[in-house]
């Protein structure tokens, strides 16, 4: 019997011959739908985790800034020997002096329009790009600090790389925590399969000796428990989706945005039913037969 | 259909049947007697595969038991009418669902109007949607019997069948499993009940098998 025939749910004999223990059943349900509502969460952390990791990685955007402040006799001098310093860097793709526009318009949000810019001793401003992996910055601050002593260089971003990678972790914790969701959630309905079996062997007996066969005793015991599973996925994963419809996440800044399910991300957890009756199925499946062989 | 060659069985402590030879041929009447606790249940469970024998050789329908795929004992037994001692039904099913189990366990369906007739004949159809527990001891017995006999199979196993009813209803069941015997299938009963056996000589010849001594033996004419 396959999986797919169990989702047609028909209520016939084969699942009347055993007897309803309403207290294996009960359990069944409830350990589905409490892991179905732990995977809900499992499930947005991943996603999140994943964006977080995106989104942070974006803004890393593979760039720093080289600040070069020298008296105006020099500035020309120092500039040419930094942007030659910058060329035989590994890792560095390409250089630009911000010109005074540039400058200028980056000061306007703090000072106002009407800055004179041209008459002050602003320092230069190098914009770097650098490959994917970037340059060696302590090194490179080594040779500018011996060769071009007015140059600061700023990596303010670079402070994010750890936080791709925690974020990153963090994505591969959420899927271990799914499968091991999984795991327990197949280690329990074992049990109560195998504590249902157990209690029936009469009537795997009385089944036996009519002329039942392994594949239709093990049926009514599949069936049971898979549609139970499906229920109590179905409700935990309602549960667990309501709850991040509910959730006040921190709004469009900070730290949590995005915490939760987003746009087609709000269907994913429709998968958690199914691959709840799944799991039902196959640890069943295999108690049964196990017990059935063995009570032969 | 049925055949032991040489079968001997005990159930870890001292030895209840030893070298059993026995033919249930078709169409063939058999009694089976004994005193209590000689082993006549333990030899029809051997006879349809319930009990696997400590030595010796049994055949079903010309298949070595031992040699039975789980699957194939399950098709054998289908062929193979069973009356428990001890009725062996699903207390949560109704009587009627009871007997009309070897058709549900087969996935099969239900022949209505055959059930119903059936539980006419044994006197049940007021207690079609009893539950067994509900029930006589004499009910049941004769639900077993219907269920028993529901899917036509070739050989009928008796334990006890008549243990709990009157002489009335005994004769009844004798008559339906001499009928049956008619048409061509094999009645093995164990029972006590000598006068059952008395009365059925004169509707069919029957062979009286008798355990003693730990071995069967043809009891002959001398009830
Ligand atoms: N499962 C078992 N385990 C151990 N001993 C058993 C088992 N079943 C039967 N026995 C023993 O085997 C002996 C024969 O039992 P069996 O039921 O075959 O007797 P019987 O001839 O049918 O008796 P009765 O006429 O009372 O039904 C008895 O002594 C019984 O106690
Ligand atoms: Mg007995």
């Amino acid at each position: 019997m396959s999986f797919v025939e169990i989702l047609r749910v028909r209520f016939d004999d084969a699942g009347k011959v055993v007897p309803s223990s309403g207290y294996t059943t009960v359990l069944t349900t409830l350990t589905a739908g409490a892991m179905a509502f732990l995977a809900v969460f499992a499930l947005a952390l991943s996603l999140s985790s994943g964006q977080l990791a995106q989104r942070w990685s974006d803004t890393l955007s593979q760039s720093a800034t080289l600040r070069l402040s020298a008296a105006p006799s020099e500035i020309g001098a120092q500039t040419a020997a930094v942007l030659e310093i910058l060329r035989t860097t590994p890792g560095v793709v390409s250089t630009r002096v911000l010109d005074i526009d540039e400058q200028r318009a980056l000061l306007e949000p703090w000072f106002g329009p009407d800055l004179p810019v041209e008459n002050l001793a602003l320092p230069r401003l190098i914009e770097i790009i650098e490959t994917p992996e970037g340059f060696d910055a302590a090194g490179l601050r080594l040779r500018l600090s011996t060769e071009a002593p007015g140059a600061v260089l700023d990596d303010h971003t670079r402070w994010r790389r750890p936080l791709v990678a925690a974020a990153a972790s963090l994505r591969g914790l959420a899927w271990v925590s799914v499968v091991l969701i999984a795991g327990a959630m197949a280690a329990m309905i074992t049990l109560a399969a195998g504590f249902s079996l157990a209690a029936n062997v009469q009537v795997i007996r009385v089944l036996r000796l009519v002329g039942a066969r392994d594949a239709f005793i093990a049926r009514a015991f599949v069936r049971r428990f898979t549609l139970r599973a499906l229920i109590g996925a179905a409700g935990g994963t309602v549960l667990g989706v309501a709850a991040f419809a509910l959730l006040p996440v921190a709004g469009e800044s900070g730290f949590l945005t995005g915490l939760g399910f987003q746009g087609a991300g709000w269907f994913l957890p429709l998968v958690i039913p199914p691959l709840a009756g799944l799991i039902a199925w196959a640890a069943t499946r295999t108690a049964a037969f196990r017990v059935l062989r063995r009570e032969s | 259909m049925i055949r032991l060659a040489n079968v001997s069985h005990d159930y870890g402590g001292r030895g209840l049947l030893s070298g059993v030879d026995l033919h249930i041929a078709p169409g063939a009447f058999h009694f089976l007697t004994g005193p209590s606790g000689a082993g006549k249940s333990t030899l029809l469970k051997l006879c349809y595969g319930e009990l696997r024998p400590r030595s010796g050789r049994i055949e079903l329908f010309g298949q070595n038991l031992a040699a039975l795929s789980r699957d194939a004992l399950a098709d054998t037994r289908r062929r193979i009418g069973v009356i428990h001692q001890d009725c062996q039904f699903l207390d949560h099913l109704t009587l009627a669902e009871n007997v009309a189990l070897p058709f549900i366990a087969t996935g099969r369906p239900v022949p209505e109007a055959d059930l119903h007739e059936l539980l006419s004949w044994v006197g049940l159809e007021h207690a079609a949607d009893a539950l067994p527990p509900t029930l006589s001891g004499g009910e049941r017995q004769r639900a077993a019997l219907a269920r028993a006999v529901i899917m036509s199979p070739e050989v009928v196993l008796a334990d006890e069948p008549t243990g709990n009813v009157d002489w009335e209803m005994s004769q009844r069941l004798l008559t339906l499993l001499v009928e049956l015997n008619r048409m061509g299938t094999a009645v093995m009963i164990a029972t006590h009940d000598l006068t059952l056996i008395r009365n059925a000589k004169a509707l069919v010849s029957a062979r009286i098998l008798r355990i003693a001594d730990q071995t069967l033996q043809s009891a002959g004419s001398d009830l």
